[in-house]
């Protein structure tokens, strides 16, 4: 037996285009809606609206097609996913198809009836989102009140009726001195996982970036004090965690690789390699609409432009590690480099690097200022 | 013999699925986040996991269909359980 945690799956090589390996994971956003706001959302800033959605019966295909492909594991994810009413024929479709339905949630608003419900269609997992420890942090980063109370209620039905819990914490200068009660908040819940991510500046990220980014001294308290947590929480929690690369050496890999491992259809049934992939506009996304999703996998202009390691530039194509970081994040490259085929600016090689440093020092030396913050749209019209 | 009773009944929790893997072949346990490649004897121990059996009947399955002592495999089945049931993977 071989544990393969998602990182290390092999992946293909780059030579002359070969059908690319089966993808393991998919993202569906089936809504871009949601009762909370959050500073941080990854959502694009032109949210999708209800009337552009896919009905039920397309996503039921694409689920069908993921399962053909080789898809394991299905997110669903938004937006809110339970603002989609019908979020548990979807799950039991899935499940009857044979994926496994993991359930990306903010707990506000869903009922226990809901629950039920779910539970019973072969939801198998739930992934609840914390914006905070506590209500003053919750409010402030998610705009609603009450949803600390109710997110608490709502880990309580969860684990109450069987499932495991994850609990997701996007962590940025607002929350990040709450990262260890955020972990004896996990435990206390019962929830088997946690997610210590830190914000990854795209879509409303992006532009409160001023406002999210903490500092280098903050950060590295945080990689403390989560390894201490982890050593001291063997066996009860699992911490998994994701550190800002504004400050790191080399860039992270995405996703196992462009094109390798994942992808994501949104709310209108766009197919993405990445779910803020959207923000490089020059590439064509096919939609479900007109493709199969085994037909967008294999072939999509999309997912062949930055699949593998042909599209590199220099300091990229010469590298040792090309095949370690493929170069790191295009969208990020896009966003500071103003070049989605671009190194990635976390990398120390890039020659942008120093520049990308300083603007996380810059940012996070300032206060603050809740005046200049944009709190995400509840939906579009 | 093993640490296990016989009347141990393994089983695979809520959000934790095991199954072939027909894209790559082989099958796999998938629980959250994680992904195991399983192969060999352990396909056929995972497949006598159904929330019924005891330890000591699958090990008497096992034992007929590869006509082998119990005593034989019962440590090699209770480790691998064991194994699992750490991971989160298996409730014994
Ligand atoms: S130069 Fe490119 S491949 Fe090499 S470490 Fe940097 S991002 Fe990765
Ligand atoms: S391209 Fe960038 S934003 Fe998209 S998944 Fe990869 S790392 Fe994330």
């Amino acid at each position: 037996m071989s544990e393969t945690l998602l990182d290390d799956r092999p992946r293909p090589s780059s030579a002359p285009k070969p059908k690319p390996q089966p993808p393991i994971g998919l993202l569906a956003e089936l809504t871009h809606r949601c009762p909370l706001r959050c500073t941080y959302c990854s959502n694009p800033i032109e949210l999708e609206s209800r009337s552009a959605e896919l009905d039920t019966e397309t996503w039921k295909r694409v689920f069908s097609e993921a399962a053909d492909l080789g898809v394991i594991h299905l997110h669903l994810s938004g937006g809110e996913p339970c603002s989609r009413k019908d979020i548990v024929e979807l799950t039991r479709h899935a499940a009857e198809v044979g994926l496994y339905t993991n359930l990306i949630t903010s707990g506000v608003g869903v009922k226990e009836s809901q629950l039920d419900a779910l539970f019973e269609a072969g939801c198998d997992h739930i992934q609840l989102s914390m914006q905070g420890a506590d209500e003053e942090i919750t409010v402030a980063v998610a705009g609603m009140k009450g949803a600390f109370e109710r997110k608490q209620e709502f880990a309580r039905q969860v684990v109450a009726r069987g499932f495991p819990l994850t609990l997701n914490s996007v962590i940025h200068r607002q929350n990040i001195h709450q990262v260890p009660v955020m972990i004896e908040k996990a435990v206390e819940f019962g929830a088997k996982r946690i997610e210590i991510a830190h914000t990854q500046y795209y879509g409303w990220a992006l532009r409160n970036r001023a406002h999210l980014m903490p500092t280098k001294a903050d950060v590295d308290r945080t990689i403390e004090q989560v390894e201490e947590a982890r050593e001291r929480l063997k066996g009860v929690l699992v911490i998994d965690a994701v550190f800002p690369d504004y400050y790191a050496k080399y860039p992270k890999l995405c996703n196992g690789g462009w094109g390798t491992r994942t992808l994501s259809v949104t709310p209108s049934g766009k197919v993405l390699p990445c779910h803020a992939a959207e923000t490089i506009e020059h590439l064509d996304f096919w939609s479900v609409r007109d493709h199969s999703l085994a037909d967008v996998w294999d072939h999509g202009p999309a997912f062949e432009a930055y699949r593998g390691t042909d599209w590199m530039q220099e300091p990229c194509r010469s590298c040792e590690r090309k095949h370690i970081d493929y170069g790191g994040c295009r969208c990020q490259a896009l966003a500071l480099v103003g070049d989605a085929s671009a190194t990635d600016p976390a990398c120390v090689k890039s020659p942008h690097h120093d520049r990308m440093g300083d603007l996380a020092r810059s940012e996070s030396a300032f206060a603050p200022d809740p005046d200049k913050v944009s709190y995400r749209l509840i939906g579009a019209a | 013999m093993g640490e296990l009773p016989d009347a141990t009944v393994p089983k695979l929790p809520h959000g934790v699925r095991f199954r072939a893997d027909k894209a790559r072949g082989g099958h796999i346990l998938v629980g959250p986040e994680r992904i195991f490649n399983i192969d060999g004897v352990s396909v056929e121990i995972l497949k006598r996991v159904d929330g019924q059996t005891d330890i000591a009947g699958i090990v008497a399955d096992l034992a007929s269909v590869f006509t082998a002592e119990p005593a034989v495999i019962r440590p090699d089945v209770e480790a691998f359980l064991i194994d699992l049931r750490d991971k989160q993977m298996v409730t014994l």
